[in-house]
């Protein structure tokens, strides 16, 4: 009676995920028939191109490593109870930095030049979001506005920088950086064509759990999230880990954009603007802001992604088919957080309330 | 028609021109989330939604060549995606804002699926208004044709302020939304009123929408928006969730539209991207300079972002 | 008590979610041998009579009325050849995913042939094609440098400008003001191809012409254009041509201001039906069906058959000229049709000098001529005189 596990628990937190996305994918059939596909032909082609096979597998991850960093910006101010949708200004800046700073010390042996860029990617975009942080704490600008408006800002910096001062002039119909040389290049993960910010990721998320739920900085920062009146009693410097905890949200967005510039793109141009940014807010959003559990998510996304090509060139259904499979999965996903606790076959049994039963007794009558 | 440049006054009539012509779609969506906000709940998705508006505003009215159709359809659009962002924000546990950006997703797909059939098609336009009969320059003209949606989005604004000050409806809007539990003890169902308030907002992003794809740029395409849908919802914290304010703050972000064109066509053409920006530096550094820790959230339903 | 209280709620979302991916994974494990393998064969040849299987990539989507739909014309057109089949992806962004869109059309339908369209997919190009080198990639605008670049790829691209010539000699007998005004996307060197091409045509009708030129900075804004099109025809402007994804906007907001406007991708007769005066067309069907009859006939870019550099103008029908509408004078159509013949004949040089910059520069001597093959062209950056606006 003491210590005993509630499997009935666990067994409801596996139960319901899946049958929400069970539940989304009959939606999602049912939309595919009325477009005129055929059901079962789609579930067939979205489970070959995202999980079906190695291949497909790492196109899954390939596009679920970056969605894992710039997730983070979102979950981590999350806890301090900050929203902040500034991950695509993050990631943009963070980008630009680490292309700044991998060309001006291009001479320097691979390793260096790397983690040269890694650091500037994380500060660029840290300092990016660091400032929301502050300007939220010192000035009481509502964070959400801030970050957003910032991302335009970043995207405008970006499209007249690449355009402009840091143009290349051989790249000519499609302006970008001089390209970092190929030996500075992030490489794949040996035996995979995924690249490192698979790991990155990866890492980056196992840190920031650890982090926000065993030191006891991430305490301090949740304590701030829960009751700040509290916090400031009892001594939290509370403006300055809120800008520290924003630092942090934007440099994992920063990271990111590095790993997109060194990874993939070799060079920055109007290409880093990918929307990555806002599709990590989602992943953020639907993994409660924790760290671990986004990068499932992201994973989950990376593979609803994956599957959008093969919807087109097999079924002949137009582009924006993805969109609504990604938004029925997530509005299913979402509606399942309501249903905890309701269904009583998950609730432990030992608890659940009965009806006390009353011993008949008979009314007194007048006598 | 031949007429004579104006030089550098084109630039002040470009910015005004602006403003009237693009100022409609984020008046009605920073109104309808205005409405929404004061009940407690905040809904993201009136991007798609507005999508969605511009979309089946322009098909309906290329389908039955009348303009106004499409405006209605257009709200009854947004009222559909109301609804399902009400019903699934409204149940307990489910965060507002994570559903707001699926129903981003959901709208916008959605919109950008139907409309594929109605890219190519002209669809009859909602008609102008001649303001400026009295010029004799064709671009003073011009600037001055206005849209009746315009003038019925500027009359709703002082109308919602009226209706949350003075009137019983509003009382019991602002009641749910700043302390639940004082409705609650009043026996006001917060359910019927989150839910009517989430849809009628959705109803006016949905019209906003049609203005964009019957008006002005006034044709349908998936690129029409641009973020418009997320910048109004922008626009109402920063107008502190006064209706007039929101009217006010449209009006600068329309205006803020036309200064990168508008100063090119002089001449001046660097950092054009730059000047694109501008309308979001113009509110950043409006809001630093006007934010202080002391005044900030007054206004702010108390219960916006929770779950409650 | 319950153990870990604390741990509850991550712990429910963490097992959550390692099930729902370990159950796929471990299924995919016990389906991986069950997949289809890719079914690259190893020989190229065609010739043989199996279907042709080709790709085609666009950044957009295949009916934005302008740059995708034009390609998407043409794939209609080549796959109405009967060995030849063809898929399309559309909306695929100019990153990771374009790779991975070119691998899946490789590997999981075997597509031998791939035509991403869109100039921003060069280097992924680059990427992929030494990992497939019997599969032919065809990229659109590419500025392919023999040696440098892979054998299997290959690059083609209309002289689009030269339509634009002809459209400018139409604007130019149409334009009261004598101004135009042309709304372009970003100073890139074929826009501004395009602008300088324009104004070279006005101004061999009407000498002190002048273009106002507005960059949007993107390639599909539509707030932007409609307001560029609005200052433009505030500021006396009377025709308009644009150089951006979608014309749509802008030849409708022309029309509603009663001025001129003239086309470019496809033919936007419908939109403007009394200020349309022509517009620069592509054809890509052209282009797309004689690759795909060289590879037919067993010519590949490896074996040499096919060239690396694709290009040609209105003689070779990679471009067209939009049908006149009804403003346009008879005189201007008599001017357009004799340089339509010159180009023809290939007897019209639009770059030849003296050309100078609207900034004064002499940019073409007197007596030096470029002919539309010339690479020079491709890395134009400099507006010709006449010109209002800055590169």
């Amino acid at each position: 009676m003491l210590n005993h596990y509630h499997w009935r628990g666990t067994l409801e937190a596996v139960c319901i995920p899946i049958a929400a996305i069970f539940f989304s994918l009959v939606l999602f059939g049912i939309f595919c028939a009325l477009a005129g596909a055929d059901p079962l032909g789609v579930y067939a082609s979205i489970y070959k191109a995202a999980f079906g096979s190695w291949f497909s597998f790492q196109n899954t991850l390939i596009r679920a490593s970056p969605l894992m960093l710039t997730s983070l910006c979102t979950a981590l101010p999350a806890q301090l109870g900050l929203m902040i949708i500034g991950n695509e200004g993050a990631f943009v800046i963070g980008g630009i930095g680490a292309v700044a700073v991998g060309l001006a010390i291009s001479s320097a042996p691979p390793t260096v030049v790397q983690l040269a860029m890694a650091i500037s990617g994380i500060v660029c975009g840290g300092l990016w979001i660091g400032a929301v942080g502050a300007l939220r704490y010192y000035r009481a600008v509502n964070e959400t506005i801030s970050s957003l408006l910032l991302n335009y800002v970043a995207i405008a910096l970006l499209n007249h920088l690449v355009s402009g001062p840091m143009r290349d002039p051989s790249s000519l119909n499609k302006p970008s950086t001089y390209p970092i040389p190929a030996l500075d290049m992030l490489g794949s993960i040996p035996g995979t064509r995924v690249h490192y910010g698979l790991i990155y990721g990866l890492i980056a998320c196992a840190i920031t759990y650890f982090l926000m739920r065993r030191t006891t900085f991430g305490f301090a920062a949740r304590t701030i999230g829960g009751n700040i009146r509290a916090a400031r009693i009892a001594g939290l410097p509370v403006g300055k880990l809120t800008v520290a905890i924003c630092f942090l949200a934007g440099s994992c967005a920063g990271l990111a954009g590095m790993v997109e510039v060194a990874a993939v793109q070799g060079r920055a141009n109007e290409s880093l603007n990918a929307n990555y940014g806002y599709a990590g807010i989602l992943v953020a959003f639907v993994a409660r802001h924790n760290p671990l559990a986004a990068s499932l998510v992201a994973v989950l996304l990376g593979g609803i992604l994956a599957s959008g090509g093969i919807l087109q060139r097999l079924h002949s259904l137009p582009d924006a088919t993805i969109l609504v499979f990604q938004g029925l999965v997530f509005l299913v996903v979402l509606y399942s957080e309501s249903l905890y606790g309701r269904f009583r076959v998950f609730q432990d049994q030992s608890t659940v309330r009965r009806p006390p039963s009353v011993p008949y007794v008979p009314r007194p009558t007048s006598l | 028609m031949a007429t004579e440049a104006l030089g550098w006054w084109g630039v002040p009539l470009g910015i005004a021109a602006g403003t009237l012509r693009g100022s409609a779609p984020f008046l009605f969506v920073s109104l309808g989330e205005c409405l929404t906000e004061k009940s407690g709940k905040i809904n993201l998705g009136l991007e798609g939604t507005l999508l969605m508006g511009a979309m089946s505003a322009y098909a309906i009215s290329y389908v039955t060549q009348s303009p106004w159709l499409g405006v209605l359809v257009a709200g009854l659009a947004g009222i559909v995606l109301g609804s399902i962002h009400a019903f699934l924000s409204l149940q307990p546990k489910v965060n507002d804002i994570a559903v707001g950006i699926a129903m981003i997703i959901f709208g916008s797909g959605v919109a950008f699926f139907f409309g594929k059939p109605f890219i190519q098609p002209v669809a009859p336009q909602l008609p102008a208004l001649e303001f400026g009969a009295w010029s004799s320059q064709p671009q003073v003209q011009s600037a001055l044709e206005i849209c009746p949606l315009f003038l019925i989005g500027v009359a709703i604004a002082p109308l919602m302020q009226w209706f949350f000050q003075s009137t019983r409806w509003g009382l019991l809007i602002r009641a749910v939304g700043d302390s639940p539990d004082a409705a609650r003890a009043m026996g006001i169902s917060i359910f019927k009123i989150r839910l009517l308030c989430i849809i009628t907002g959705s109803f006016l992003a949905g019209v906003g929408g049609s203005y964009l794809s019957l008006f002005y740029p006034g044709t349908w395409t998936e690129r029409i928006s641009g973020g418009q849908g997320l910048m109004a919802v922008a626009l109402v914290i920063f107008a502190r969730w006064q209706p007039m304010q929101c009217l006010y703050a449209s009006l600068l972000f329309g205006g803020a539209q036309a200064i990168g064109p508008a100063l090119q066509s002089v001449g001046v053409t660097s950092y054009y991207y730059l000047f694109n920006a501008s309308p979001y530096i113009l509110t950043l550094a409006i809001m630093i300079v006007t934010c202080s820790p002391k005044r900030t959230l007054r206004g702010a339903p108390g219960t916006l972002g929770s779950s409650h | 008590m319950n153990p870990g209280r604390s741990l509850y709620l991550p712990r429910r979302r963490v097992m959550r979610g390692v099930l729902a991916t370990a159950a796929f994974g471990v299924t995919s494990r016990l389906w991986t041998g069950c997949t289809p393998t890719s079914e690259s064969q190893a020989s190229s040849s065609t010739a043989s009579g199996k279907l042709l299987q080709i790709g085609f990539i666009y950044v957009g989507p295949k009916d934005d009325y302008g740059y995708n739909q034009a390609h998407h014309e043409g794939e209609v057109g080549v796959a109405k050849l009967s060995w030849v089949k063809t898929e399309e992806q559309a909306s695929v962004p100019e990153t990771t995913d374009v790779e991975e869109a070119m691998r899946n059309m490789i590997e999981q339908d075997g597509a031998k042939v791939l035509f991403p369209t869109s100039f921003g997919y060069f280097e992924h190009i680059l990427t992929i094609a030494p990992k497939y080198p019997d599969v032919q990639f065809f990229h659109c605008g590419g500025l392919y440098q023999e040696g440098k670049h892979p054998k299997n790829v290959g690059s083609y691209f209309g002289y689009i400008d030269e339509a634009q010539y002809l459209a400018g000699i139409v604007a130019g007998h149409t334009s009261k003001t004598g101004k135009l005004g042309f709304v372009a996307a970003k100073p890139i060197p074929q826009v501004i191809r395009n602008i300088n091409s324009f104004t070279l045509g006005a101004r061999s009708v009407k000498p002190e012409i002048t273009t106002q030129v507005i960059f949007t900075g993107d390639w599909s804004l539509p707030v932007k254009e409609a307001e560029a099109a609005n200052s433009m025809a505030d500021q006396g402007i009377d025709v308009i041509t644009c150089h951006v994804d979608s014309p749509k906007i802008v030849m409708e907001t022309a029309e509603k201001r009663g001025i001129f406007c003239s086309g470019y991708h496809a033919d936007q007769a419908k939109l403007a039906p009394k200020g349309y005066l022509t517009g620069a067309e592509w054809d890509w069907t052209t282009v797309y069906t004689n690759y795909a009859e060289m590879i037919h006939s067993g010519k590949t870019l490896m074996n040499g058959g096919i060239p690396h550099i694709v290009r040609g103008g209105l003689k070779a029908g990679y471009v067209k000229l939009s049908p006149y509408g009804p403003a346009v004078s008879a005189t201007a159509k008599k001017d357009a049709d004799i340089a339509k013949a010159k180009f023809k004949d290939n007897s019209l040089v639009i770059y030849q000098g003296e050309i100078k910059d609207n900034t004064g520069k002499v940019v073409i001597p007197v007596g030096k001529a470029y002919k539309q093959q010339d690479r020079t062209l491709e890395q134009m950056n400099w507006l010709v005189a006449g010109v209002v606006g800055n590169a």
